[in-house]
This record gives C-alpha cells, structure tokens and sequence, in this order.
C-alpha cells in the first residue's frame, strides 16, 4: 500500500488554497505536479554546478556531464533500453514524434505506402505523420475504433498490408484513458514488415513501461508529465534504426569533425542532440525517475487504478452525466473524461474552479476523436499518485453543484 | 449550496441568452461571412452579415461554445443589428474593455445586455470566450472596408 499522505506531503504545491477551497489537481495528465527532490535537484544544479556538458575540462563541466549522462542512464534503466545508445533527449514527446518522422519517415515511406494511426492520436502523434503523408505520397489509414474506445486486435490485422510501412499508436489515450494492446499491435505490425512508433505521453509515468518486451521500435515521452521539469522528453529508439537514421538539427554539440565544405557526426545518441540541451531538465528528469521508482510504478498504477475505478463509481450515480472510454475498468489508466448533459465543459470546469478543483476542459488536442465521440469538447479528471479518494469525492460534489447551478439559473 | 461567485459571472440574462439565443441561424442573403474558432478549446462560431452602405442591415451567428461565448455572440447580434460600421466597431472596443476590466468609456452608446459580462473579468481564462464573436465581427467589418 502506497502511503499517500506521506506521498503528498513530498508535493508543496497541493498544500494551498485556490478560490478559498483547499487544491484538488485532477489534471496530471496536461501536466503532473513536482516533488521537492525534483525542485531540489534544479535548485542544487543552478547553485552548485552549472556547467555546459561534453566540453571544458573544468571540474563543474565535469559534475554537470557526469550528471547529465547519469539520467540518460536511468532512463534506460526505467525503460528497460537496452542502451544508452538508444535513449535520446528531446524537448518533449512532440519533439520526440517529429524527429522520428521527419529523419526516419520521411525516408522510408514512399508513394503508396500506408501509415496507420488510431483515431485516438493526440495532435502530436497525427500532425507529423499528415506531414510525412503529404510530403512522399502515403496513404494515412485508421484503426477503427470499438464503441467502448478500444481498439480490436482482429481490425488491426485486418488494416495493417503488406504495404503499410509505419504504425504510429499512443500507449495510453489522453482522453479515453484506453490502454492498448501495444505488444500484440506490434507482433502483428512486425509481422507485415512495418515499424512501430509509440507516443508513451500518457503511460510512461503511470505504469510499467519495458521498450524491449513491448518491442516496439520507437517510444517517446515527456518528462514534465511524470514529475519532472518541462522542457525535457525522450526518444527512444532500435539501435540499429537510429544508426540509419540523419540528424534534423545540426551544429555545436552533435559534430565529430568539422571542414569548410563537409563535417561527420558525433555517434549515438548525441549526433540528434545538436546545441546545448536541457541540462537541468534532464538531470531533473532523472530525480523524477529516482522518486517514482521509490514508491514503485506498479504501486503507482494500482492506486490509480483504483481512484479511477472510484470514480467511475462515484460520477455514474449523478443524473444526466455521461463517461467516456472502456467501460472494462482492467482496459482503463486514471483518466475519466465526461460530460453533463446541458452543461458546456468549460462552464462545468468554471464551476469546479470556483471549488478550488483543477480539471481540463476542451477538445484534449485530439480533435479526429471528439467527432468520432460526436461531441466539440469534454470534461476530464486525470489521476496521479498524489490524489485521494477525497479529491474524488469532491469532484463529484463539485459535478453536482454545476448541475443545480445550471438548472437553478434556467 | 452558495452560488455567490458563480453568479457574478452567470447572470440571469446570460443565461436567457443561452438558452434561448437571439439571431440564431445563417442569413441566405448575407454578404460578409466570417467563421472563427478557439482553437484552445474547440468554440467555434460563424457569422453572417449583410452590410449595406456601411450599415449592418442583418445579422446571425450559429456555432458551438460554452454559454458564455454563446451568450456573448447572441447579445453582440442583437445589439449591432441596424447599426453602423464604426459604432459597431466602437462597441467591439468597449466590450474588449470592459471583460478585462479595464477602465472604459461607453462613449454615450446603449450597451444593451452586454454589460451583464462584465463579470467575465473576473475569471481571465474565460475572456477568450467572451470575446470570440465580437472578433469574428471585427475581422468581417474591417474586410468589408478594404
């Protein structure tokens, strides 16, 4: 059992009020809350060491590399890489997505190849395969999608051809909470030949992530929705992908030799690391790992798990309110997306702000999915290790009020 | 159950406006036709406008949003209906002001229902919704004087 109240006190921000009530943050997955060793780390980087890496012989350009590389290395650890060859930086899981596309899709997809997607792609893992889609002449295929949000693995061996050469799916869905089979989707991917990228956006500070037993080819993620600082992400990918693969950003850092009409690349993983990179953020990134890995992320997924079973509970017994996503609670992270009947999602969220509750409101940058839903926008309450069932209880209070508020003023 | 913030912002008439909104619909014989979005948070509207020698003969909205934004673009029809470019332009301005509370003078025009938002500057993350019909006015207004 994780001892929460321990777990929130390691959080200063939750311990204020916000519109006279005391803070309930439900909308970890835009972005989690930081843990004091996380600050401290920042803090401890910028006072005592601050240095550019992989540079000057001095002793702090030394302490800020030897830490630098050292959270690249738990990295690889957290995801089971099988090197520190395989784990690049990035500025986020956008980042991460568009350096695959651009540097590996652009090259290996020809005209009339197929890249397949699910409708429950989040902007950022759609954009950039439109973009590789327009640019050689591909084809985008979908994935349909259940009536419960989830995908079935039988229509996913049924669209992916001999001619599809990229599958790109998120791990865990920002809005319908659906986590996907993605081990078998690339069993069958890998057995047509395609190559798989997976946005790990929303389930890599949730649960469990192992690259090399989901054998995918590609996993990217960011660091500010796992604990860490913004500014921070990987992208992981097969060392022999990234090997082949160009760099998209060229100047200091990334070089080996430099001429005046040609220059080689350093090797992996910093020949995509042009520039001087997010220094702090990484080693931040690698504080955030250290602090998940103390409490243990099947814990963490556990209790999520069962907040989210809670509240499914606790928001179905409120008149007029609909849940989004699987119903099959074992095939759900913590994310309940919702919305009241006669009451916008932005005026529900109003209501919960003036209740001191933080919840996202909108169309959760997955705008091919709030028209298959059949809706413009939604409400969602997303679930992290700090929060309680208390914060769910006031949730649901926070839902009825909007509702009489709503009913009373008409 | 206290109400107290929440109907600052949610008056009465706001919500009679969306409800029951006022120049819904697209005019057929419209000839300025705007559509706008937030982008952010998926309200979308679109505007229809028949303008005639500088003076807004006829108007509708129809869209999606949150009832404020929707609140907001039904007030704003009602109120530039018949008028003319400039005023409706002005009262674009005062409107902007007055939801970002914001000194502003009214400059002796009836603002109609739509000092019932002034509320909104209270809550800063709705301003954009307030305010996403009257852009949609502003950019249909000035084409039409280029």
């Amino acid at each position: 059992m994780m001892d929460i109240e321990r777990i929130r006190k390691d959080f200063p921000i939750l311990h204020q009020n916000v519109n006279n009530h005391p803070l309930v943050y439900l909308d970890s997955a835009a972005t989690s809350q930081k843990p004091l060793s996380v600050i401290e780390t920042l803090n401890q980087y910028y006072r005592e060491y601050n240095s550019n890496v992989h540079r000057g012989v001095h002793t702090l350009g030394t302490k800020a590399t030897d830490a630098y590389e050292g959270a690249r290395e738990k990295v690889k650890n957290f995801i089971n890489a099988k090197s520190t060859k395989e784990v690049i930086f990035t500025r986020g899981t956008t980042t991460s997505i568009n350096l695959v596309a651009t540097s590996f899709g652009r090259e290996i997809v020809k005209e009339g190849d197929e890249i397949v997607l699910t409708y429950m792609e989040h902007h950022s893992n759609l954009i950039p395969w439109q973009q590789v889609a327009k640019k050689t002449g591909a084809t985008l295929k979908y994935f349909p999608l259940q009536e419960d949000g989830t995908l079935s693995l039988e229509e996913v061996r049924h669209t992916i051809s001999e001619k599809t050469k990229i599958v790109a799916i998120t791990y865990v869905s920002n809005v319908l909470g659906t986590i996907n089979p993605i081990k078998e989707i690339v069993e069958i991917a890998h057995s047509k030949g395609a190559v798989v990228v997976v946005d790990g956006a929303q389930s890599t500070p949730h649960l469990k992530v192992d690259v090399q037993d989901l054998n995918c080819d590609f996993y990217a993620f960011s660091g500010h929705k796992m604990c860490g600082p913004t500014g921070i992400g990987v992208l992981y990918g097969k060392e022999h992908l990234l090997e082949q693969m160009e760099p998209v950003e060229f100047g200091g850092e990334m070089i080996d030799f430099v001429e005046l009409y040609d220059s080689t690349w350093k090797e992996l993983p910093w020949k995509f690391e042009g520039g001087t990179p997010t220094i702090a953020g990484a080693i931040g990134l690698g504080a955030a790992i250290d602090y998940l890995e103390s409490i243990g992320m099947n814990e963490i997924q556990n209790h999520e798990h069962q907040l989210a079973e809670y509240a499914i509970d606790k928001l179905s017994e409120i008149d007029g309110l609909t849940i989004y996503g699987p119903k099959e609670i074992s095939k759900r992270a913590g994310v309940v997306t919702f919305n009241i009947d006669g009451v916008h999602p932005h005026d529900v969220a109003t209501v919960l702000d003036t209740e001191g509750i933080a919840v996202r409101a909108g169309h959760h940058c997955a705008q091919p999915l709030m028209k298959w839903l059949n809706v413009t926008a939604t409400a969602r309450a997303s679930f992290y290790l700090y929060n309680t069932k208390e914060d769910v209880d006031r949730l649901a209070m926070g839902l009825v009020k909007a509702k009489e508020f709503f009913s009373d003023v008409f | 159950m206290s109400f107290e913030q929440l109907d600052a912002l949610y008056r009465r008439v706001i919500m009679d406006h969306y409800k029951k909104p006022r120049n819904k619909g697209v005019l057929p014989d419209g000839n300025v036709t705007i559509d706008m979005n937030n982008p952010t948070c998926g309200d979308r509207i679109r505007l229809t406008m028949k303008e005639k020698d500088g003076i807004i003969e006829n108007v509708k909205f129809e869209g999606e949003g949150c009832s404020i934004s929707m609140a907001s673009a039904s007030m704003m029809t009602q109120l530039i209906k018949g008028k003319d470019i400039n005023t409706a332009l002005k009262l674009s301005r005062i409107f902007s002001l007055m939801v970002q509370g914001k000194d502003y003078d009214d400059e002796h025009l009836d603002l109609g229902d739509i000092e019932a938002l002034h509320g909104v500057s209270k809550f800063p993350a709705r301003i954009k919704c307030a305010t996403l019909a009257w852009k949609a006015m502003e950019k249909g207004l000035l084409s039409t004087n280029e």
